[in-house]
C-alpha cells in the first residue's frame, strides 16, 4: 500500500453538506476531492473533503463564508 | 388514445426526463453509500435535484428537501412526525385519503382530535393544519396564504398537500407561509412514478416516521438527526430522482406560468363546450381565475364507471371514474353512490383533444 501523507480532511454531519462543499470548491477553483471518511476521524457523514494541508486555514473559512456547515477540519496522514 | 387522466399521473413526459432516467440507470450507484465514482455520481445527481426543487418551491435549504416515493409517503412522514399523542389536527372535506387515513389512524390509535373546516370551527389551539392545495375531484384551489395565516394564528404548523398543483401552479413556501410542503413527482411535475418529497421549513423538526439504513453514522442505534437523512431511510429512487431533476429543468425552461396557462386553457375550453349540454352536471367552481386543470362531471344518473368505460371503448378517451380516494368530498358533492368522471389535462394535451372529449360527452348525453 502507498505511504500515508498529511492531508487536510474536512468532515460533515450530512452528505448534502459534503456535496455542497464539492459543488462550491469546484465552482471556486478550490482544491480537493471527496473521499470516504478515514478511520482516524468520526463523522456523521461518510464523505469527507480531502485537500492539501496548506489549505488548513483558508478552505474551512471559505466554506463557512459560503454557509456550508462542516464538522471537523484536521490535518492527518491519509 | 386521448389521455385525460393527468390528475392520476401524467402519461406524456418530456423527452429529457426519459433520457435522464435511462442515462442514470447506466451510470449511477447508490447515493450516500460510498465515495467511489458510481456512488458520487448518484449523490451529485440527488443533490442537484434537491437544490433545484428547493429553488422551485421557495424552500430555503436544499438539505430540507426530503425525497419520498410519492405524496402519500410524504404526507405520512409529515403528519405522523408532527402530531403528538392527544394533539389536535385541523383539516378539510377536500382531502384525499393520503391525508385522511393517516389522520383517522392517529385519531383511533393516539387519541388525536380531528377538526374539519368549516363545519367544526377552528379550535383555540391546534398542532397542525393540513390541507390540499387543490381538490383532486373538482380542481378548486385553496387560498394557501389565508389558510397559512389561520394555522399560524392558532399556533399550528401548516402542512400542504400539493399533489395536484406541484408543477402546474406556482408555489412559494415562504410567501404562502407553508411549514411543510408534500408533493409528488409524477403528476404536474411530469417526472417518473416513484418520486415525491417533503420540503421542510427551517426550524420545523419532524420526528422520523421510518428508520433504517442511512449510509452514515452506522453505529448510532437511532436514525441520524441531520436533515435530510433524518427523514430518508433506505436507498433512494436515484434513477427516478434523476428524471425528476430533468423534469424540473423542463418546467423552468418552459415557464410554470406558460404551463399553467395552457393546461387551464384546455380545461376551460372543454368546460365551455359541455356546460350547456342537457343532462350534464359539472362539479366545482369555475369562476375563480386560479384552478387546477380538472373538470369532473356526470350525465344524468348514469354510473360514472360505465360512462368512463364508454369514453374509453368508443372514443379512446382515458378518464377516471369513481370516488378518487376523496370520500368526504364525494359526500359533500352528493356523489357517493354514482361517483364522478374526471377529465384532467396536461401541458401535452391539445385543443383538438379537448374538443374531441367535449364532442364525445355531447354524443353520450344525447343518447
Amino acid at each position: 500500500m502507498r505511504e500515508k501523507l498529511p492531508a487536510l480532511i474536512i468532515t460533515f454531519a450530512a452528505t448534502t453538506q459534503a456535496l455542497a462543499a464539492e459543488d462550491f470548491c469546484q465552482r471556486e477553483g478550490l482544491p480537493g476531492r471527496l473521499i470516504p471518511v478515514p478511520r482516524e476521524i468520526t463523522a456523521g457523514c461518510g464523505l469527507a473533503w480531502k485537500a492539501p494541508p496548506q489549505e488548513e486555514t483558508r478552505l474551512p473559512a471559505r466554506l463557512t463564508e459560503a454557509g456550508i456547515q462542516w464538522s471537523q477540519a484536521r490535518v492527518i496522514p491519509v | 388514445m386521448i389521455y385525460l387522466d393527468n390528475a392520476a399521473t401524467t402519461l406524456q413526459k418530456p423527452a429529457q426526463v426519459i433520457s435522464a432516467v435511462t442515462e442514470a440507470m447506466g451510470s449511477m450507484g447508490n447515493a450516500s453509500r460510498g465515495a467511489h465514482e458510481g456512488a458520487l455520481e448518484a449523490s451529485r445527481a440527488v443533490y442537484r435535484a434537491r437544490a433545484k426543487l428547493a429553488d422551485f418551491f421557495g424552500c430555503p435549504r436544499a438539505d430540507h428537501v426530503v425525497f419520498t416515493c410519492n405524496a402519500t409517503e410524504a404526507l405520512n412522514i409529515a403528519i405522523n412526525g408532527l402530531v403528538p399523542p392527544g394533539g389536535c389536527a385541523v383539516t378539510t372535506d377536500w382531502e384525499h385519503n393520503s391525508v385522511l387515513r393517516p389522520l383517522y389512524r392517529l385519531e383511533a390509535k393516539r387519541g388525536v382530535k380531528l377538526r374539519f373546516l368549516p363545519q367544526d370551527g377552528f379550535p383555540a389551539h391546534a398542532d397542525v393544519v393540513v390541507c390540499t392545495h387543490a381538490s383532486n375531484v373538482t380542481g378548486d384551489v385553496r387560498d394557501l396564504e389565508e389558510m397559512g395565516k389561520i394555522a399560524h394564528d392558532a399556533g399550528a404548523l401548516f402542512i400542504v398537500d400539493a399533489a395536484q398543483t406541484a408543477g402546474s401552479i406556482p408555489i412559494d413556501m415562504e410567501k404562502m407561509g407553508i411549514d411543510v410542503l408534500c408533493f409528488t413527482g409524477h403528476k404536474g411535475l411530469m417526472g417518473p412514478q416513484g418520486t415525491g418529497g417533503v420540503c421542510v421549513r427551517s426550524g420545523v423538526e419532524i420526528a422520523p416516521w421510518k428508520v433504517g439504513g442511512s449510509g452514515t453514522d452506522s453505529f448510532n442505534p437511532f436514525q441520524p438527526s441531520p436533515m435530510p437523512t433524518r427523514l430518508e431511510a433506505g436507498t433512494l429512487n436515484g434513477h427516478g430522482i434523476a428524471g425528476l431533476s430533468a423534469a424540473v429543468d423542463f418546467i423552468q425552461q418552459t415557464g410554470i406560468e406558460a404551463i399553467h396557462a395552457k393546461e387551464d386553457g384546455l380545461a376551460r375550453r372543454f368546460y365551455e363546450r359541455i356546460k350547456g349540454i342537457e343532462g350534464v352536471k359539472i362539479y366545482g367552481d369555475f369562476s375563480p381565475p386560479l384552478r387546477a386543470p380538472i373538470v369532473s362531471l356526470n350525465i344524468g344518473d348514469y354510473d360514472s364507471a360505465s360512462l368512463s368505460d364508454e369514453l374509453s371503448q368508443r372514443y379512446g378517451i382515458c378518464t377516471r371514474p369513481g370516488a378518487h380516494c376523496a370520500p368526504r368530498m364525494h359526500r359533500a358533492l352528493g356523489a357517493e353512490g354514482q361517483g364522478v368522471v374526471r377529465f384532467s389535462f396536461s401541458y401535452f394535451n391539445t385543443e383538438e383533444e379537448a374538443d374531441a372529449a367535449a364532442h364525445a360527452v355531447a354524443e353520450l348525453a344525447a343518447e
